[in-house]
């Protein structure tokens, strides 16, 4: 070693990069400017109504306000407990499948490859595919309401909490594990008593993330026929009561705005 | 539990507490968790019967979706090529719109009268879920691929501009006192003594956000904002369940492939 340095001449000069990862580095910016100028070239785009926006947008907030604040005890309160229904339902479901996929998914759980890789196939399926997507496939299974959306939710939701908690399984310290074996603990007591503890603090922050998660994609599910604060918006976009929509939206906001705060409660608590 | 019993923890003998032992609160919550549950699935109207129904329903649809139909196969690379279009045009701009409003609010960087509305920029974008971003742009810019670019933009603002933010405030300032004793200006501080330290993250922030773009323009579809979720949306209407899966086999491989692009480029900025 201290022969080959000592043979380099010292008019060498020294580069960060070697000439393939410039290389690397040109094309990509070259392929992202391509891909950038491609798109604006090519998208579909009616510039006429892009210039009219401003004035579409003030007439929007013109008719939006003042807001229907009579409508809310009326017919948002219920749709808003439904949409809180829906997502806590979609959270408890979904931590009930994924508890049992994510201990097939972590390899140093479950020794297989074969079921490592079919429990992961079924987290990134569950993943890909977006709440709104499932909600539509459980609308035309189990018909228009919050079932199909909970249900949903708990579907999205599996991938979701699966994955972080499969990745949370594979990063616990051997050295406990090992311990367990050594006393003749079986695989549901290495589970129970070495696994869980150690991944304990993780899967409640991972619920309680993909709670607050949820509660804001429950709020929109019911555009699509699945029960909730989505669907009353819907209707009174189709009836265009936006003085109605102004209703719904500040009651998702203040929704999302007391779901941070209290999220951000249990986790000091819980953490 | 009778070996908990026999470990030689006396104070765990005197006051009852065993290894392992769930504590009462743990027991009242699963209690109560397990009472909600029951509770919100009678506020669902959910019955044994209908779910029953439910899965036959399931069992019909699932045979009316097999085989995948790919004869519209025009319509879906159609869709897909706008997907990407809006990706890609949504992470640029929105990107490009994150990194000054993320160095704006980092408070280790800027005083009080900055940081303030550049959080509250990035809060609010964060607040409201894409497809209701969507359909406000919808009614500003009509139907149609520029509604979706608009929605995904504020998403992608609401989410880079966050966790960046939150890196930018991570950074040693060391480095920026370094650069600031030369007499550089502002943005040569900013560009010598802030980039560095966090274009690793802010790489795997972009991969990750053209990801969920990618993800999320399929969604925004459904409620009109062009894409290979109005294509989706259309098939469910008219009942081709099978279009339907063949459309829905091709998001979860795109989206695959792109996690495996994604991990491609952040391997070439890495090294």
């Amino acid at each position: 070693m201290s022969n080959a340095m000592a043979t380099v001449p010292a008019s060498r000069t020294w580069q960060r990069h070697t000439v393939g990862q410039k290389l690397a580095r040109t094309a990509l910016w070259l392929l992202i400017a391509v891909a950038v100028a491609l798109s604006v070239q090519s998208i579909n785009v009616i510039w006429e109504f892009l210039w009219d926006a401003p004035e579409q947008m003030m007439d929007m907030g013109r008719r939006m306000w003042p807001p229907d604040l009579a409508y809310y005890p009326k017919t948002v309160h219920a749709a808003l407990m439904e949409t809180f229904h829906i997502a806590t339902l979609g959270t408890i479901f979904s931590m009930v499948f994924a508890l049992p996929l994510s201990i097939l998914a972590a390899h140093n759980i479950t020794p297989h490859k074969g079921l490592n890789l079919f429990a992961k196939t079924m987290l990134v399926s569950s993943r890909s595919v977006n709440s709104l997507v499932w909600a539509l496939l459980f609308v035309a299974v189990f018909g228009p309401g919050p079932l199909a959306g909970a249900v949903a939710i708990a579907c999205r939701s599996v991938g979701f909490v699966g994955k972080l908690l499969g990745e949370a399984l594979e990063e616990v310290h051997f050295g406990a594990i090992e311990a367990l074996k050594a006393a003749g603990a079986s695989q549901t007591s290495q589970i129970l008593y070495g696994y869980w503890p150690a991944v304990k603090p993780a899967f409640w922050s991972i619920m309680l993330l993909r709670w607050d998660i949820n509660i804001r994609e429950s709020s929109v599910l019911g555009l699509v026929g699945a029960g909730g604060l989505g669907m009353a918006m819907n209707a009174a976009i189709d009836t265009f009561e936006w003085d109605r929509v102004a209703v719904i939206l500040l009651t998702i906001f203040a929704v999302v705005v007391i779901g941070e705060v209290v999220v951000t409660y249990f986790r000091r608590r819980l953490i | 539990m009778s070996g908990a019993r026999l470990g030689p923890t006396a104070r765990g003998k005197r006051s009852g507490i065993r290894p392992f032992h769930s504590s009462w609160q743990a027991k009242l919550l699963a209690i109560v968790v397990a009472a909600y549950a029951v509770y919100a699935l009678g506020q669902l109207e959910f019955s044994a019967e209908r779910f029953v129904k439910g899965l036959d329903n399931g069992a019909r649809f699932l045979a009316r979706m097999f085989p995948p139909s790919y004869r519209n196969g025009d319509q879906i690379v159609t869709g897909f090529v706008e997907s990407m279009q809006i990706a890609v045009l949504a992470t640029f701009f929105g990107v490009m719109l994150s990194l000054p409003i993320a160095v704006l609010g980092a408070r280790n960087l800027m005083p009080a009268w900055a940081t303030w509305p550049a959080r509250l920029i990035v809060t609010l974008c964060r607040a409201f879920n894409p497809v209701i971003v969507a359909i406000v742009f919808i009614k500003a810019v009509g139907f149609g691929a520029l509604a979706g670019v608009l929605a995904l933009i504020v998403a992608s603002v609401g989410f880079v501009g966050k966790l960046f933010m939150e890196a930018i405030e991570e950074i040693s300032m060391k480095q920026i006192e370094a650069v600031r004793a030369t007499g550089a200006p502002f943005l040569s501080v900013v560009t010598y003594g802030v980039l560095p330290q966090v274009i690793g993250r802010l790489v795997g922030f972009c991969t990750y956000q053209l990801d969920a773009n990618l993800r999320n323009s399929t969604m925004v579809g459904i409620v009109g904002a062009g894409g290979i979720g109005a294509a989706l949306f259309a098939g469910f209407q008219r009942f081709e369940y099978d279009f339907v899966l063949a459309i829905l086999i091709t998001i979860i491989a795109v989206v695959l492939l792109g996690e495996f692009a994604s991990n491609y480029v952040k391997r070439i900025f890495h090294v």
